[in-house]
């Protein structure tokens, strides 16, 4: 028999697990003789620390112990840069506790580690801290200026300055018949995941050991540097993945917690958990997408774009943590999106403030530049008076043109290319799926609101960086376990791995267990972003079920004693004519000499990525006497090489779509010229809930495999999130048409978009 | 987001809560449905010393409705029984309307309409239906029972009458006219969001099909919730068509005092008020029988 899973949408493995509360989330982990730390976070965005004095904290009952960055070693470490780690970013760079001087309101000043977080939280309020209160940098115009410096060693505010470049931009809009120029901001916000951040450290310095509970995305990345700093081998560091509820890029990152967490169970000696609370992971946990972009568009009378030109400034908050550059290089990076430009340049600066420090958030960069180059072009269509749709099948990269060079759009990384496909291909399905060629754009509604349709194409990279591990065991009770390096962050890894394990050693997929992320599990792996997973550890999982299946098939001769060419495998056994062992009893027969029926393998791309692009549409309703904006329906198309569930694919894009219109409408940091953040809790920040949702299509694509892995995967956890902005943005703005008002700056609020309306009389 | 510590002490009755918050000084406060006082104690905004659960008081949930059709509301009456008790929407539809309003089922399941009232929000629902409804609110305390009218109990930004160590007994709504044209609407960020604004208004008509009597309020446009006496007096004597609303609509603007914050400006509710005001004239019209 065939066992076929992949494509198939199976239900979750670990659904029932956590359906039904019986999940195990950092919180959930019980170790005896554990405390609990509480963190004192800076009240000012700016200022000199000039006393901190804990004794009262460190005699309150039930407190174990209290410090701050007095009481560490002189050279406390710094948080490293992970990645796009820019020439310059080095002088910005964060230790985990404040060492004479706050950059932002929740930076750490102190710890308190007590028996429990009620007698915690008491202590925080009996440490006394004098500070000494600076000018505040709460815009990027005021970092640009440098009156005042958040770091004075680095003389400057100015993280790094680059530009990239490709043909000749300058010509290209010296000879262009249209140019325009516009202004576009995209709001302060993040991942917000439904669990916060959490930690819990045993720290033996005699063993040697550290063992960090709560770990995730990069596990062998943050072991090797948590070795370093704490002066320990890699090996004595072990990193436990728990079960997570959602990361989206912020979870998992090396965070001045990850640090303190340990220091405090030194400290004291035995395990302490700390959990952040909603108050601190709004300050504590990166934010991300805070860009100003002023983008120039040059083309022919005839709508075929001749160039762009740029200036990307990212507010990066107040030091660069492990993400880096990410966030604005990418939004550099991605603004020429899937159309044919030919010259492109692109000024991008990474601008300090006395914020909360940018870290990258699903789709970084991407959700922005798309944004922005997709308002750009609806805006070009109408002055050209060309239909949106037709402009974009006018400039989208056909077959013919993929491959195709984008070239060095970001220092330091290679040569781009996006890879084969058929965008126009994808345009086409969505405008068929959402009606567009019958869409009417001055139809009367009937209930006295203005309706629009906004459309907007992307692409999404996916699957870079290091290489991602698999082992797949057998045991002699019958069952089989994959362990790989990739985390799971709520996403479907489990399901996923054992979905490709199953199919390809032919086995009920029901007999798999999935251990994932953690550092004791496997010798290396490359984690878990970029939207990865799938491609590099599914991948590497077929390879270990493709070496399993020789090796069972080895110790099936060795059993029969004949000629491992001549057996065959199916249907989890090895046959030789009507004989049969199955892979149970060949693992039993296995461990009778001394050795497990398993098998290792690691997936590498070689930097070779695929890029998922696709299209979204948003069909919207706006009151115009009070600036509410009702999505009422959204579709969108996304070739991903290959679904290895269709189901989870379709989970993926559709909370992507939701989470983008969180960001197009309600997410928002907002901050007060004094640096304090206003929207400190969940009734402030706003997120997307069930009632706010429209009808979402979504479909995928799979006419277009990708070439450089053998399942012919393409990223799938990104593309439902990255276009939404630019779709909602472009139907709200041909809603309001005749009011000739700019929408260029997120999020839409009713708030903002009477203002507009306002100003155009209405 | 842990509270300091304090004493809680569960009673049975009325007279056990005030005369227990007496003793327990002006740093006790009572608990009702928890759901605005929680989580400022979670936030250490609130930090009392002593809470007294009023959960336990069977005489505080009473709903009552007389034969003359008032109904009388317990202060703990929860705001989802607000919502979905039929015999509350036929004494007085628009609490029912207004009450779904608030927040998401969970917090109504908890949430009660004396609390909402004494915390005082300036955006909720509640207090604007108290005000627009004539309610009178009826307060027990050391010194004795006393009745306050709606329009007399806000004070400012959670701010009351209440005096220390008093308790929301119930309110009293007035007889609900059948043929009495009602409507509430407001706008908000998501839906359970408190309003940005909104409006409560109703009109009762003379055999000539002139408005004899209206009430309008307003929630998110002041430090309270507000009575609008303009457009209510150019209502007043004059038959409805949409142009009186409109023009009831134009007059809003100086009943109100909009605030800034995050989630809109004083413009905007200003502007917003007065369109709802018109909408909500329109819609209880519309809804005549």
């Amino acid at each position: 028999m065939t066992r076929t899973y992949i494509g198939k949408p199976v239900t979750r493995l670990e659904d029932r697990r956590l359906l039904t509360g019986a999940g195990n989330y950092i919180d959930d982990v019980k170790l005896p003789g554990i405390s609990t730390m509480a963190i004192l976070r800076s009240p000012y965005a700016h200022a000199r620390i000039q006393s901190i004095d804990l004794e009262s904290a460190r005699a309150m009952e039930g407190v174990i112990d209290a410090f701050c960055a007095a009481d560490l070693d002189a050279q406390l470490p710094v948080i490293p840069l992970r990645l796009a780690p820019f020439d310059g970013f080095e002088r910005f760079l964060q230790r985990p506790i404040a060492v004479d001087k706050v950059r932002y309101v929740g930076e750490p000043v102190a710890v308190v580690i007590a028996e429990d977080r009620y007698v915690a939280e008491d202590a925080l309020e009996l440490i006394e801290v004098e500070f000494d209160q600076l000018p505040t940098i709460s815009t990027i115009e005021q970092a640009a200026a440098g009156n005042t410096l958040i770091h004075e060693a680095a003389g400057e505010n100015m993280g790094t300055r680059y530009t990239v470049a490709r043909g000749n931009a300058r010509a290209a809009f010296d000879d262009a018949a249209y140019t325009r120029r516009e202004r576009f901001v995209t709001n302060r916000h993040g991942a917000v995941p439904m669990e916060t951040r959490g930690l819990i450290a045993e720290f033996d310095p005699e063993a040697p050991l550290l063992r960090l509970h709560g770990a995730t995305k990069v596990n062998f990345f943050n072991r090797r540097h948590l070795a370093a700093a704490f002066d320990l081998p890699e090996t004595s560091v072990e990193l436990i993945e728990t079960d997570v509820g959602g990361g989206f890029g912020a979870r998992g990152e090396l965070y001045p917690e990850d640090y303190l967490v340990p220091i405090a169970s030194r400290r004291t000696g035995g395990p302490v958990k700390w959990i952040e609370d909603r108050r601190e992971n709004l300050t504590a946990t990166n934010h991300s997408r805070d860009i100003v972009c002023e983008l120039e568009i040059a083309a022919t009378a005839e709508g075929e774009i001749l160039g762009m030109r740029a200036t990307v400034q990212g507010d990066m908050g107040a030091y660069i943590r492990t993400n880096g550059g990410v966030v604005p290089s990418k939004a550099a990076q991605f603004l020429p999106g899937p159309y044919r430009v030919p010259s492109f340049s692109c000024d991008v600066q990474f601008l300090v403030t006395n914020k909360t420090p940018v870290g990258t958030f699903r789709g970084p960069g991407r959700f922005e530049a798309n944004f922005c180059r997709e308002r750009m072009l609806d805006m070009m269509a109408d002055d050209l008076g060309i239909d949106p749709a037709e402009l974009r099948q006018r400039n989208l990269l056909t077959p013919r043109d993929l491959p195709y060079r984008i070239g060095e759009l970001v220092p330091g990384d290679p040569d781009a290319t996006l890879d084969r496909g058929n965008y126009p291909a994808a345009l086409e399905h969505l405008l068929n799926e959402c009606g567009y060629a019958d869409w009417d754009p001055g139809a009367e509604t009937g209930d006295g609101r203005v309706r629009g349709m906004g459309i907007a194409c992307f692409i999404e990279s996916s699957a870079a960086g290091p290489p991602e591990s698999a082992r797949i065991t057998v045991f002699s009770n019958g069952g089989v376990e994959i362990r790989t390096g990739a985390s799971s962050v709520g996403q479907g890894t489990e399901t996923g791995l054992a979905q490709i394990c199953a199919e390809f050693l032919d086995i009920d997929m029901n007999r798999i267990d999935v251990l994932h992320g953690s550092t004791t599990l496997v010798g290396i792996g490359g984690g878990t972003f970029h939207s990865r997973n799938t491609v590099m550890a599914g991948n590497a999982t077929r390879t270990a079920a493709e070496a399993l299946k020789d090796r069972a098939t080895e110790l099936a001769a060795l059993r029969w004693n004949c000629d491992a060419r001549d057996l065959a495998y199916d249907d989890g056994a090895v046959h030789q004519d009507s004989d049969r062992l199955t892979l149970q009893e060949l693992a039993a027969f296995a461990e009778t000499r001394g050795e497990m029926l398993s098998a290792d393998a690691l997936f590498d791309n070689e930097k070779k990525m695929s890029y998922s692009y696709g299209a979204h549409a948003a069909q919207i309703a706006i009151d115009i006497a009070t600036g509410v904006v009702e999505v009422e329906r959204y579709w969108l198309t996304e070739e991903i090489g290959r679904a290895l569930n269709p189901a989870m694919v379709q989970g993926q894009a559709i909370g992507g779509v939701i989470q983008g219109l969180g960001g197009t409408f309600l997410d928002h940091f907002v901050y007060d010229e004094d640096g304090q953040l206003l929207t400190g809790s969940l009734a402030d920040y706003l997120l997307p809930t069930t009632s706010e949702l429209p009808d979402i299509t979504a479909i995928a694509l799979e006419n277009s495999p990708s070439e450089f892995n053998p399942m012919g995967f393409k990223g799938a956890g990104e593309g439902g999130i990255v276009a939404v902005a630019g779709a909602v943005g472009n139907a709200v703005a041909q809603a309001l048409k005749p009011y000739s008002v700019s929408i260029n700056e997120l999020p839409l609020t009713p708030d903002r978009l009477r203002k507009l309306l306002r100003g155009a009389g209405a | 987001m842990k509270p300091s510590r304090f004493n809680y002490y569960a009673v049975d009755s009325i007279d056990a809560a005030i005369s227990l918050i007496a003793q327990q000084g002006e740093d006790a406060r009572f608990l009702a449905g928890g759901q605005s006082l929680v989580p400022m104690m979670n936030f250490r905004v609130a930090a009392p010393t002593a809470l007294i659960d009023l959960n336990g008081v069977p005489e505080l949930s009473n709903v009552r409705i007389d034969n003359d059709g008032a109904l009388h509301i317990g202060a703990m009456a929860r705001t989802r029984q607000l919502e979905t008790d039929p015999e509350i929407a036929e004494a007085n539809p628009l609490i029912a309307v207004a009450a779904a309003y608030v927040a998401h089922t969970q917090i109504r399941n908890r949430g009660t309409i004396g609390g909402s009232l004494a915390h005082a929000d300036p955006a909720a629902e509640l207090p604007g239906i108290a005000l627009v409804c004539d309610a009178e609110i009826h307060l027990r305390g050391l010194s004795g029972a006393r009745v306050i009218e709606a329009a007399k109990f806000f004070d400012g930004v959670f701010t009351t009458a209440l005096a220390d160590g008093e308790l929301i007994e119930k309110l009293y709504f007035p007889p609900w006219p059948e043929q009495r044209c009602w409507a509430f609407q407001e706008i908000s960020r998501r839906e359970g969001d408190f309003a940005l604004v909104g409006i409560a208004a109703w009109f009762d008509m003379d055999a000539s099909g002139a408005i004899s009597d209206c009430r309008l309020a307003a929630i998110g446009a002041g430090d309270t919730p507000l009575l609008l006496d303009s457009p209510a007096q150019t209502l007043t004597g004059s038959v409805p068509s949409d142009a009186l609303f409109e023009k009831a609509a134009e007059t809003v603007a100086g009943d109100i005092a909009p605030f800034d914050d995050i989630h809109a400006s004083a413009d905007y509710r200003r502007e917003v008020a007065a369109v709802l005001v018109a909408r909500t004239l329109k819609t209880a019209w519309e809804r005549r029988r």
